[in-house]
């Protein structure tokens, strides 16, 4: 393993896992726009990640009371940069946790776990893609677009947020795709409106054959809904609230379609973050809340499974 | 001065001999092959899985969880594959590993229990089997939805169901909440229908509200609260039905600690209090390396206090009341 200073430290590492735990050093922290982008010596993920994997950063130290991990969509991995093993994450501060986690000063000690989740798969052949990104969910796309164009992929980027600060990687886009376009709820950058407003034209002038979306939820639903009405496979990265980010805690699911056409509950820490569009039951949201559907394997109304009453679990 | 190494660990529960008394807690470590990414699951005293039902059982929707101050609130809702893709895929995956096995169960009625112990016994890994875990704590759907384990009968019901099916080589462990008036009742009726041991306890029950949407932060409203921040409400349940133990008012039995342990510490008060074996639950999700540090943890602790066994601390601190 290269890159292991002093202050970083091996948890957990077992052969053939393919994810690891490492005390990692956060070497860099600056502001971008309203985000906080955030730079970890981490001996040994650079190298197993892939994008669209996620890392799960454990706030505080070993006594903190805020125990749940939070996940991070891996911006930027360097295998042997100028630390050592770096990972970088886009972080946005809107909870006490990643208040935390940004306030921390280069030099912190932090638990990090990484890579986790399936990445973006990547075309077999040369075909034009567009990327999606919503406010600070575009991190992991410029990394997906270096994969892409070393395939031959050409690439488009969209980027849309609500305002100017809250669009991340503007001009990262610029130098990692083929062509770029953003827009701005307020039309404080690029074309007032939102990214749907523009990925119709987007997709017909690039030909795309897959569009690659990672956002809020309503924004992933949009891409998927507007690519299958063309024929374009969409593979977007959700999000929902995970506890662990490791599989165990059952909290991060939600309704996912497989080959058969059968409808499961399913981790998006393990089989996701990343989704195709269209297994993803984009019915089920109302408001914030995911249900069941009826139709779902187990679910109370499925045939052979039994109501479930209101407690614990 | 005792090394860590020179403390004996195992454990020996109601017959279920155990390397090392320290397990996951059902519903905090999956089914396995998750955690042994990070930590060799064969290394624990016992790996608990989680809570199994007769059929597949999709959960509730989602938000499912919630942090709360050194905790967390959850509404998974049982989710699982059912009782035969378990005995199909999860304990041969377990067995394969050479993990040491207490699976949970769970029913919506008596009668459900029932059913997932036959299927179970019968299985062809039955054999990594330790012991059962019977998760009392889950609603009873044709009770009102009530708790089996809030009332002695209906705890009573599903315990000699259970004992029925399964063979007297396995013990039998019954899982309590806090969330009743005296627990000692009920750790008396399962004991008295059969149950070989308890497991203490499960989650408490809450509510979160989202002050942004100003509305339950849970899709299903109320959530089973975990995390250190029940340790106290543990370390006295444990307390109270080891001293009744201990007084004669309860037949001697093995207590499975669980509830809020993070730290070799953490586990220490539960032992001490009267638990005879550890689950780690929500400090998994916060480090999966948890349990095997406890463990470690545990053996430090024990060998500074100049014990040899893990067995000399077991309910020590009840001797040791002013």
């Amino acid at each position: 393993m290269t890159g292991v200073t002093e202050r970083t430290r091996t948890i957990a590492a077992r052969e053939g896992a393919g994810v690891i735990q490492v005390q990692a050093e956060l070497v860099a922290t600056r502001p971008v726009g309203a985000y906080q982008h955030l730079t970890f010596v981490a001996p040994g993920i650079a190298d197993l990640a892939r994008p669209g994997q996620f890392i799960a950063v454990a706030i505080g130290d070993a006594t903190s009371s805020k125990l749940l991990r939070r996940a991070f969509s891996i911006h930027q991995v360097t295998p042997a940069g100028t630390y050592g093993d770096t990972v970088e994450v886009v972080v946005s501060a809107a909870g006490a946790g990643t208040q935390w986690l940004t306030a921390q000063p280069a030099g912190t000690s932090i638990d990090l776990i990484g890579p986790l989740g399936k990445p973006f798969p990547l075309p077999t052949s040369p075909v034009p893609c567009v990327l999606v990104g919503g406010g600070y969910g575009s991190a992991p796309l410029f990394w997906l677009a270096q994969a892409l164009r070393e395939r031959g992929c050409p690439v488009e980027i969209v980027l849309g947020a609500a305002t100017h600060a809250r669009l991340f990687g503007a001009a990262l886009a610029r130098t990692a795709a083929d062509g770029v376009t953003i827009t701005t709820d307020d039309g404080s950058a690029g074309v007032k409106g939102w990214v749907s407003d523009v990925l119709p034209e987007v997709f017909e002038r690039s030909s795309a054959a897959v569009v690659y979306g990672c956002g809020p939820m309503g924004m992933l639903r949009s891409i998927s809904e507007l690519a299958a009405a063309r024929g374009i496979v969409a593979q977007v990265a959700v999000e929902e609230a995970m506890a662990c980010g490791v599989g165990v805690c059952m909290t991060c699911v939600m309704p996912i379609a497989d080959d058969d056409g059968v409808t499961s509950m399913v981790r998006s820490c393990l089989s996701g973050p990343v989704f195709r569009g269209d297994r993803v039951r984009w019915d089920a949201w109302t408001d914030g809340i995911c249900h069941v559907p009826d139709d779902a394997l187990g679910s109370p109304g499925w045939a052979g499974s039994d109501p479930l009453p209101e407690g614990e679990s | 001065m005792v090394t860590a190494a020179a403390v004996d660990l195992s454990v020996d529960l109601a017959g279920a001999r155990l390397a090392n008394p320290i397990m996951t807690a059902s519903g905090c470590a999956a089914n396995g092959p998750e955690l042994h990414r990070f930590i060799d699951v064969a290394q624990l005293g016992a790996f608990v899985t989680k809570s199994v039902k007769a059929n597949p059982q999709s959960g509730r929707g989602t938000p499912r969880m919630a942090e709360t101050d050194s905790g967390m609130l959850n509404s998974i809702g049982l989710q699982g594959p059912g009782i035969n893709a378990f005995i199909e895929k999860d304990l041969p995956w377990l067995r394969s590993v050479g993990a040491r096995v207490i699976v949970s169960i769970a029913g919506s009625t008596a009668a459900e229990f029932a059913t997932v112990t036959r299927s179970l016994v019968a299985a062809e890994a039955f054999d990594c089997v330790a012991a059962i875990e019977v998760n009392i704590s889950c609603p009873n759907v044709a009770n009102r939805g009530l708790v089996f384990a809030c009332a002695p009968e209906s705890s009573r019901q599903v315990i000699s169901l259970v004992r029925a099916e399964a063979p007297h080589s396995v013990p039998l462990f019954a899982k309590l909440t806090p969330d009743v008036t005296d627990i000692v009742e009920i750790a008396d009726a399962a004991l008295d229908a059969g149950a070989h041991g308890l497991t203490m306890i499960n989650t408490l029950l809450g509510i979160g509200i989202d002050t942004e949407r100003l509305r339950p932060h849970l899709a299903g409203v109320t959530g089973g609260l975990s995390g250190p921040a029940i340790r106290p409400v543990a370390v006295r349940a444990i307390w109270q039905v080891h001293a009744a133990m201990r007084a004669g008012r309860l037949p001697l039995a093995p207590i499975l600690g669980v509830g809020g342990v993070r730290t070799g510490t953490d586990a220490l008060e539960l032992v001490a209090a009267g638990a005879s074996a550890i689950q780690v639950g929500t400090a998994i999700f916060n480090d999966p390396t948890a349990p095997i540090r406890v463990r470690d943890q545990v053996a430090d602790l024990i060998a500074g206090h100049g014990f040899t066994r893990f067995t000399d601390v077991v309910g020590i601190a009840h001797e040791r009341t002013a």
